[in-house]
């Protein structure tokens, strides 16, 4: 090749091609999907807390898209149905994940509805599940000598409360858990809304 | 019609239009000797090695294992390879701070990527320091590789061999080490924005857009030089090197444009343009300057040129084409388009094409010649990370089977096969190609050589280990994962064994790069045993 000028305009058009194949068709395809019914938008708390949420980087071991049961048992571990683009019309940014370190995420409203059982395991992940290898968040807590008037105390097993005083939630651990509890999907949704 | 058929027919049209333009391009491709490979020798230059990073005992057995014994008797044109002393004088200065940013990169992201690795298995440690906290630390670990070591190593060793391949004098310099300022400014706060938690969440694309705006006029100016010095060029064909660099340098910033242009990305529109990005900046970016690399000092380390080299036409192409195309495979199961991912896995099974291409060009270039692989520190490393390429896309073009990818695609066989890509084959390159360029810029030799045989053989066994265990680890997760008779934990408690493994080798790999930091550190104060420096530096061919 001796001409510059063929070698990046033929650059441009590949770079073109794909960039019309993964962004500008998706884009025009996708404009028109709208929430399903049942999906309500994030409350100004949870919302919030999904920023703690791309803070901490849940999402390197977190996904938040169940698989088919045609492609594997994701619905088996309670992870729900396979999502459709309306189900994330309200998600910007996008936290769909690539990594199972954990679970699936998708659901774990419904899956763990409890708050005190949210805030205990984002304190010591291993006071709920003995072989977890998540990382516990004890700076979004406060030790405490004892609580204060309006103060959200951590209910933990025995083996892992302090010996003196209470684990206390900081408000960003309260609205982180608040976003988690919003991830329920659980609602039907028409055959139509999956993307083809 | 439906979509089905437009999808299939634009397909093939443009599958079409691409081997008739590669063919509009064609010279005698099947040609074995083609004139176009041998630009970047001097004339009588073929069959004189040349590497500054090896000893003289290694560049003489190096000379006897290409020359296959006989001795050669030509000269090369002296008045040629005074000229290319002053081409490698035009680009010192720049290409050397690239290559030291690099190097303060690769050392801090290697501290980076091992407490990352060590607290997945020691979830209680350090868990009181908010920027310590895994997803923090491994993200500051992927941007400080993915923004700091890899481009300004491909930076550094694209702005100095531009002015060998064009032969002339790099133009331009100061713009480009003034985009290394901005770019190397932007990067430090945009990791101390992910420390404190602020990001822009999406995986390769943490650093915040307006940080963003300083990256991207960084490498429009680390560009520059490009541009300019292909303008005063004397050199008429244009060395495959320089399509790869070339094309590189402008995919680069339309791909961090569009991925970070503020409020155009919505749902799951926005994790389609996510991995469209994310795969083009390992295929569009990182791939070709490392390729570029490759292209460049294998042959002249062997004074060999490349062979069957209209090949690498077909491979530039093809790889530009297809490689575009397979963003989509990240996202295999996931709520978006289904058409769309289909068509990134038939790319990406495309790619063997590029790939077999550049393959062979590699083969038979060292076809003959293994033997100098163990003499000289630069081949040493490129041959592997070439080799390292064919493995890791070859892995990748199965990886993206529907088939595979559902045992594979949430696991750390993912990781595995990102460190194939990024360590064993771009990592390993530039180390190759940085033994080879610093002695000539800094017209010393190497001080302890030594150090280069603990580097490689450190950085080879603690990948291996690295590798072979988290590639294992990964598969046990995966087949844990799909079986619904086992809990999840199944697949959590599995690999523990292996995320150990992992720690072993990275520790390994994180001694090899201070090794080789400090002997860079040593080379850049022109520290340690004056050898022979100056007289290989003047005439390359006193050996
Ligand atoms: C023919 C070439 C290649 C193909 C078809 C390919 C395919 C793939 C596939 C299918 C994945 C897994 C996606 C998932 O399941 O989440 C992947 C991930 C990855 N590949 Fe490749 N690969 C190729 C070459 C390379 C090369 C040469 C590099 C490095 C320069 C590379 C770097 C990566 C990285 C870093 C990831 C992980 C991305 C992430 O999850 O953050 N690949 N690739
Ligand atoms: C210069 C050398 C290196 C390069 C280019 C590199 C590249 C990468 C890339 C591209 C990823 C993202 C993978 C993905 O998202 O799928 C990653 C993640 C990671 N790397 Fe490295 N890496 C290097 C060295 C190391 C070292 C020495 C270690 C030490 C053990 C290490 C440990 C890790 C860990 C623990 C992760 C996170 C994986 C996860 O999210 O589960 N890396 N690295």
């Amino acid at each position: 090749m001796e001409n510059e000028f063929k070698l990046i305009s033929g650059a441009l058009v590949t770079l073109a091609v794909s960039a019309s194949a993964l962004v500008v068709l998706p884009y025009f395809q996708l404009q028109s999907v709208r929430p399903p019914e049942k999906l309500k938008d994030y409350s100004p708390d949870e919302a919030q807390g999904r920023q703690q949420y791309i803070s901490e980087g849940c999402v390197y071991c977190h996904s938040q898209q169940p698989r088919d049961a045609s492609q594997a048992p994701d619905a088996k571990r309670g992870w729900g149905r396979a999502p459709v683009p309306g189900d994330y019309y309200y998600d910007k940014p996008h936290l769909l994940g690539t990594m199972r370190t954990g679970p699936d995420l998708f659901n774990i409203g419904a899956r763990q509805p409890s708050i005190d059982w949210q805030l205990g395991h984002l304190y010591q992940p291993r006071a709920y599940t003995p072989n977890s290898i998540m990382p516990g968040f004890p700076y979004l807590f406060e030790l405490k000598a004892q609580a204060a008037e309006g103060d959200k105390v951590v209910t933990l097993p025995p083996a892992f409360a302090p010996a003196k005083g209470v684990i206390v939630a900081k408000p960003e651990a309260i609205r982180l858990a608040k976003y988690l509890l919003s991830l329920d999907h659980t609602y039907p949704i028409p055959d139509a809304a999956q993307a083809k | 019609m439906d979509t089905v058929t437009i999808l299939l027919s634009s397909f093939i049209l443009s599958v079409t239009g691409l081997f008739v333009f590669i063919w509009s391009l064609r010279r005698n491709l099947f040609e074995r000797n083609a004139k176009g490979a041998r630009t970047i020798f001097a004339a009588g230059e073929i069959g004189h090695v040349e590497d500054p990073g090896a000893t003289q005992a290694g560049i003489s057995a190096l000379q006897r294992v290409v020359a296959h014994g006989g001795a050669d008797n030509t000269q090369p044109d002296q008045g040629a390879l005074r000229a290319r002393l002053e081409a490698d004088r035009s680009s010192a200065k720049p290409a050397f701070i690239f290559l030291c940013c690099a190097v303060v990169w690769l050392v801090l992201a290697s501290f980076a990527g091992l407490t990352s690795s060590l607290k997945l298995h020691n979830p209680d440690w350090l868990t009181n320091t908010p920027w310590l906290t895994f997803g923090r630390i491994r993200t500051l670990h992927l941007n400080v590789v993915a923004y700091g070591w890899a481009p300004m190593a491909s930076f550094g060793i694209a702005i100095w061999m531009l002015p060998r391949l064009l032969k002339t004098k790099l133009a331009g310099g100061r713009y480009a080490m003034l985009g290394a300022v901005l770019w190397n400014a932007a990067l430090i706060a945009g990791l101390v924005c992910i420390g404190n938690g602020i990001n822009d969440g999406m995986e390769w694309l943490e650093i915040p857009w307006q940080l963003g705006l300083f990256i991207v006029a960084g490498g429009a100016m680390i560009g520059l030089p490009l541009i300019l010095t292909l303008h005063r060029r004397t050199e008429k064909h244009l060395y495959v090197s320089i399509w790869y660099m070339g094309a590189a340098l402008f995919w680069f910033p339309i791909l961090f444009v569009v991925a970070k242009f503020p409020g155009l990305h919505f749902g799951v529109e926005q994790a389609t343009m996510n991995w469209w990005f994310g795969h083009n900046v390992l295929g569009l970016f990182y791939t070709p300057m490392a390729l570029a690399t490759t292209y460049y000092f294998l042959p002249k380390v062997l004074g060999r040129p490349i062979q069957s080299y209209n090949l690498s036409l077909l491979g530039f192409w093809a790889l530009a084409f297809f490689y575009g195309q397979v963003g989509g495979h990240h996202l295999i199961g996931g709520p978006v388009p289904e058409w769309m991912v289909t068509l990134s896995i038939v790319q990406s099974v495309m790619m063997i094409v590029p790939v077999l291409a550049f393959t062979t060009n590699q083969f038979l270039t060292l076809r003959g010649v293994l033997a100098a692989i163990p003499h000289s520190p630069t081949l040493r490393f490129i041959a592997l990370g070439g080799l390292m390429y064919t493995l890791s896309s070859i892995q990748g073009s199965f990886e993206a089977l529907r088939s595979v990818n559902t045992i594979t695609h949430f696991t750390h066989f993912t990781v595995a096969h990102a460190h194939l890509g990024l360590y064993g084959f771009v990592t390993m390159v530039m180390f190759g190609a940085i033994y080879f360029v610093m002695p000539r810029i800094m017209a010393w030799e190497w001080p302890y050589p030594r150090l280069i045989e603990w580097h490689f053989w450190l950085v080879v066994v603690g990948f291996a280990i690295y590798f072979v265990g988290l590639t294992i680890g990964g598969v046990l997760q995966g087949l844990a994962m799909v079986d619904a008779t086992r809990p999840f934990m199944d697949s959590v408690t599995v690999t523990l064994p292996y995320l150990e493994a992992r720690s072993v080798g990275g520790a390994l790999m994180t001694a090899g790069h201070l090794v080789f930091a400090f002997h860079f550190a040593a080379m850049a104060l022109r520290y340690g045993p004056k050898r022979t420096g100056s007289v290989i530096l003047g005439n390359p061919f006193a050996a």
